[in-house]
């Protein structure tokens, strides 16, 4: 933990303009090195002095990742592509909705500004006492502060805990999954192809990452296949603030519906475990039945059936059951 | 006397383009020759002794100029806090400071320190503080005990009695009880009691801009830049720190980026860059202070913990309030809010009798201060959706409930039976619902629209509404111009430019032809009142009416020695002095301060009334001779106590399946006598009630009970409102009838609307909830939840603090 905060120590900064060049500066600088995207969550971990870096490789100046392409099967997203850019490109917005709306209600005006898509589904965790460089699991330590009886954990995990209670803070990353999307990750080897469902890592998996990304990896871009386009949407985030926040929870969901009932649906929950959570059993339970509210009842028992809640955060369990019965119904109420 | 064209018209403040166009210079913008950076080592822990450190490392760190230790600086006796300290009372407590050339080296040197700390016991919770064995915050002990610390601790059956959720009510250290046969004698009377434990969280200002300040000296004079609320009061306020002659300090804070209540008088930690830079050699010290040592060290609300019983008569009138509350103070002063929110009860409800008990804990969390409505702030939205719970009882219209109760121009209120020097209270409920359109909007209340439960509430609020018998200070120079001198803070009210125009008037100036000079010690400035607790439009408009009318009398008895007849014979109105019935005749301004400078004397302030204050004095000495100098006092009579008050509508819709509420409209309207600035006066109202909104359902202050350490210190996790949290519209109106006892008519306003604001959601969201009432602050989509879903319970408990 850092005595002194709020001024960033000194570090190389390198302005690659090729992905290649990206990945050899980081496996040169090796754990030293990280890579910056539009800083929102970096600037924060450096300023601290709680996570210390010798090299900081910045992917702003490449071509081409920030770039939105409409491809023959979908649509693919640069990494680099600002959050605002996302909320409000007409082709998301039309064919892929539910991303649309996931990234217009990330933080603020500004942040979605200076926010990239990349950065908002690689984002580490916000649990403070992680965040205030506390010596705990997921630093490397081997306590967890945030599940003591006396901790202040609103904020965190009712699913999927293990040592760690930390959440995904990830407003896009639940839509995303929700839409099968592919993630493309350049490495020395080459290129590979991550569904987004695989791409995050419970604790149980790696407590030190969110991410399957390891270190000389880089997110370029993610692929939105056709699969959904035009499904029925639905993103709701609650959070204390209208702006500027995280999810206590969000949901995103895509529900194909035929002949009055659903034939396919994806319904993915955030902010309640470390990685967004893909309702599997849900899916299939609601696959063949209609849309109504004893549909939207039965999955939104299920889909807490297992939670546990902490000291501070039973609330999340009625929550999430509400908003997966919302994302049912495909509306608030 | 000429017409009042000023007071009541909007302006466009002259300091408002400098801020728009980013000309305006906060403390931080500040650069001077060879200027070097601090930065702070702060504590680590909540309570600690500081056993041993070793800077060598840290002064052969290229760059670093100097370090300063507390052994270095003044130690006052407790409870007046240090600047650095070698026995941290709260986590993020200042306890060394380096200086470098730059900010990063300053850092980096602070990380070659080598600090042993020695843990102390420390205390998070009040009431854990209160029970038998409890941890104490300091050495001395864990309460105020009058103005000393002692040990109070409360019997286990103290705690045991009230249960869980239920509050413990041990013996207090401050009570008082006013109405005949006291609260028993009331409570008999009543045909309706409701009882409930109350809670209102601490929470720390965050103005935008943070208590940076920059110093160096200059031939034996100390030259600061800083962030403060009141510019006079600060200057007098940093020389007693610093143990020096205010004369001595040149004092600059031209633009003030808020501080409500956090900077009153500045800041202990503004002396650091001072004492930094006198052991630098006078070489310029500026100390950026980061959000982070803003929420640790900067100030906060004090919370409260307690309990309210009210007894009614089936007409609705308050026979009885018996209200007991346990003040958490933080690691030094003590605060006087639980006191202040029972008189503004007092007053709001005027209760037949009433009975007041406190006792204030100190924990080993950051120093609190007043913010905005210290007491009232925290007393309205802990009392009102009581009150509302009552009328549901009695069956009664909840504004009915509280115009049966609130005060009028006749009442005298609490204890002192305290008589108001006006009260249009009546006026601003009746006006604000017929805004608002609440027999209408009310009759909605508990309408259901899928999982949308609509709302709706209104809360009464008050506060002090103005001081008097301060100075003020004119010039009339030989460019015709009249320079009004204000000694108070520019903090973005207006009421620096406001109050002035009361001289002007007075003269009957175009404002154009004035100059309103702020800001800087350097110009000389007049003794004023603090900018804090609604004073200072009414103290100030009094003080300049005063001058202004001294300065007419000089400009009389100028022109009848000038040009002869009496001095009643003459008028001054549009830049001249001149003979009554005929305006283009005697002295212009710029003539009138040429023969004053001529004249001497009382004429060009050499000689001064006898009554001003030293600093006003030493002000008006120093421009001796540059024109017709007026300098006075605010003697006009003032013997009631002034109230402004606010009564503000919500209608909210709140997702009983998420917990989220969107405010659909919210009025306000208020008694603050006669409108000064109406643009201004509607733009604070507003603000005030989303900063007491923001207050009820999002600010939050969380420190870890285990540890002791401060987890919302970042905008981001303390979330106090932005402005995309509010409803689009906000509906304001004043009921503008005068104060009798202001020259103007105007009373302050400031603080009451924040009160108003967090309680007419707080009312709103426990109308919605069907009268389910959590008790607990920030009203966030958690609670609620929980309400609905567990009858009124919340996770964390009723009582708990620091969540």
């Amino acid at each position: 933990m850092a005595i002194v905060h709020d001024v960033m120590p000194a570090y190389e900064l390198f302005q690659p303009t090729d992905v290649e060049s990206a990945i050899t500066l980081l496996r040169e600088h090796g754990d030293g090195a990280r890579i910056l995207g539009g800083g929102m969550d970096t600037w924060d971990w450096l300023k601290d002095r709680n996570k210390r870096i010798t090299a900081l490789v910045d992917l702003g100046g490449i071509p081409g990742l920030q770039d939105i392409k409409v491809t023959a099967d979908g649509i693919e997203i640069g990494a680099m592509v600002p959050l605002s850019v996302v909320a409000r490109n007409a082709d998301v917005v039309n064919s892929y909705t539910v991303l649309a709306r996931a990234a217009g209600r990330v933080a603020s005006p500004q942040i979605r500004n200076q926010g990239t898509i990349g950065g908002n589904v690689n984002q580490d965790v916000r649990c403070w006492y992680y965040r205030s460089g506390w010596p705990c699991y997921r630093a490397g330590g081997n306590i967890c502060y945030a599940n003591t009886p006396q901790s202040l954990n609103r904020e965190h995990a009712i699913l999927d805990a293990n040592r760690c209670v930390a959440v995904s803070p990830s407003d896009t990353a639940p839509a995303l999954v929700a839409l099968d999307a592919k993630m493309i990750v350049q490495t020395r080897r080459g290129v590979r192809e991550i569904n987004a469902a695989d791409y995050f890592l419970g604790p149980a998996t790696d407590i030190r990452r969110t991410t399957v990304l390891k270190h000389g990896e880089v997110l370029t871009s993610i692929r939105i296949p056709k699969t959904w386009s035009g499904a029925q949407f639905y993103f709701e985030k609650v959070a204390d603030r209208k702006s500027w926040d995280f999810p206590l929870v969000n949901v995103a969901s895509a529900i194909r519906m035929e002949g009055g009932s659903i034939a396919d649906a994806r319904i993915v929950v955030g902010a309640v475990a470390a990685r967004p959570m893909r309702l599997r059993k849900v899916e299939d339970a609601i696959r063949g039945k209609a849309a109504d509210e004893a549909t939207a009842a039965v999955a939104g028992e299920l889909a807490v059936r297992g939670a546990v809640p902490l000291r501070l955060n039973g609330y999340k369990v009625p929550l999430m059951r509400n908003l997966v019965k919302r994302a049912i119904r495909g509306q608030e109420a | 006397m000429a017409e009042s064209n000023l007071i009541g018209q909007d302006i466009v403040s002259r300091d408002l383009v400098a801020k728009i166009t980013g000309r305006a210079k906060y403390a931080e913008d500040y650069r001077a020759e060879g200027m070097l950076f601090t930065k702070l080592l702060l504590s680590p822990l909540p309570h600690a002794r500081v056993v041993s450190i070793d800077l060598s490392a840290a002064l052969a760190h290229p760059g670093v100029i100097a370090i300063l230790t507390a052994d270095e600086v003044p130690q006052d006796e407790f409870p007046f806090e240090p600047c650095l300290t070698n026995e941290p009372r709260y986590e993020g407590e200042p306890i060394l400071a380096v200086a470098a050339v730059d900010e990063m080296t300053a850092a980096d040197a602070i990380e070659l320190i080598r600090i042993e700390f020695e843990p102390l016991p420390f205390a998070i919770d009040p009431l854990d503080s209160l029970r038998p064995g409890g941890p104490n915050a300091t050495l001395m002990g864990n309460a105020y005990l009058g103005r000393e610390v002692g040990e109070v601790k409360w019997e286990q059956s103290v705690f045991d009695a009230a249960g869980p959720d239920g509050m413990p009510m041990g013996p207090t250290e401050d009570e008082w009880e006013f109405g005949e046969g006291g609260v028993e004698a009331g409570f008999a009377k009543a045909d309706v009691i409701v009882e409930e434990v109350i809670y209102s969280h601490s929470a720390t200002h965050h103005p935008l801009e943070s208590r940076t300040a920059m110093s160096y000296w200059q031939n034996g004079k100390l030259y600061i830049h800083c962030s403060v609320q009141s510019v006079a009061q600060s200057r007098r306020a940093i020389a007693d720190r610093l143990g020096m002659p205010f004369e001595d300090v040149v004092f600059v804070s031209e633009f003030c980026g808020g501080g409500f209540g956090s900077k009153i008088r500045g800041s202990v930690t503004e002396i650091i860059p001072s004492l930094l830079s006198k052991k630098a050699g006078g070489r310029p010290v500026m100390m950026r202070v980061t959000r982070n040592e803003e929420t640790a060290f900067g100030r906060a609300r004090p919370g409260m913990q307690g309990w309210v019983k009210m007894g009614f008569r089936r007409d609705g009138r308050m026979t009885a309030m018996d209200l007991y509350l346990v003040q958490d103070t933080g690691s030094y002063a003590r605060q006087g809010d639980t006191s202040t929110a029972a008189d503004c009860a007092s007053l709001i409800y005027t209760p037949e009798t009433m009975r007041f008990r406190t006792v204030t804990v100190l924990t080993n969390t950051p120093p609190r201060a007043a913010q905005r409505g210290p007491g009232g702030a925290q007393g309205v939205p802990m009392l009102e959706p009581v009150v509302d719970r009552a009328a549901r009882q009695l069956g009664m219209d909840r504004l009915e409930i509280r115009r049966v109760n609130g005060p009028t121009a006749a009442t005298r209120f609490g204890r002192g039976n305290t008589q108001l020097t006006s009260c249009y209270a009546p006026e601003a409920l009746s006006r604000g619902a017929e805004m608002f359109n609440w027999s209408e909007r009310s009759a909605r209340s508990g309408q259901r629209n899928g999982s949308k439960v609509t709302g709706v509430g209104l809360a009464f609020s008050t506060y002090y509404g103005g001081t008097s018998g301060w100075d003020g200070l004119l010039v009339i120079r030989p460019d015709g111009k009249l320079y009004i001198h204000q000694g108070v803070g520019n903090l973005g009210t207006h009421a620096v430019m406001d109050t002035a125009r009361a001289a002007a008037d007075v003269l009957g100036s175009d404002w154009e032809d004035c100059e309103v000079v702020w800001g800087s010690s350097s110009l000389h400035l007049p003794h004023s009142s603090t900018s804090s607790g609604s004073q200072t439009t009414h103290a100030h408009t009094r003080a300049n009416h005063a001058v202004g009318m001294a300065m007419y009398g000089l400009l009389q008895e100028l022109a009848s020695l000038e040009l002869g007849g009496s001095p009643s014979s003459y008028a001054v109105g549009n830049g001249r002095v001149y003979r009554i019935g005929s305006p283009g005749s005697g002295l212009t301004f710029a003539q009138a301060a040429q023969r004053a400078i001529t004249r001497g004397g009382k004429f060009s302030g050499a000689v001064l009334p006898d009554d001003i204050n030293e600093m006003t004095r030493n002000s008006a000495t120093a421009l001796a001779g540059q024109g017709l100098i007026a300098a006075a006092k605010d003697t006009y009579p003032h013997t009631a106590r002034t109230y402004s008050f606010v009564a503000t509508f919500a209608e909210v819709e709140v997702d009983v399946e998420t917990g989220m509420h969107r405010v659909v409209e919210v009025t306000t309207v208020a008694d603050c006598g006669t409108v000064v600035h109406p643009r201004s006066l509607a733009a604070q109202a507003n603000a005030g009630v989303i900063q007491g909104m923001g207050f009820a359902r999002s600010h939050k202050w969380s420190i870890d009970p285990t540890w002791g350490v401060h987890l919302t210190k970042r905008l981001e996790a303390a979330k106090p409102p932005t402005i995309l949290d509010g409803p689009t519209q906000y509906h304001f109106a004043a009921v503008d009838l005068p104060d009798p006892q202001n020259p103007v008519g105007a009373k302050g306003i400031g603080e009451p609307p924040v009160g108003a604001g967090s309680g007419a959601l707080l009312c709103a969201i426990e109308d919605a909830l069907g009268g389910l009432y959590g008790s607990h602050t920030p009203m966030s989509p958690d609670k609620v939840l929980s309400i609905y879903e567990n009858e009124g319970r919340v996770a964390s408990g009723r009582l708990a603090i620091h969540v």
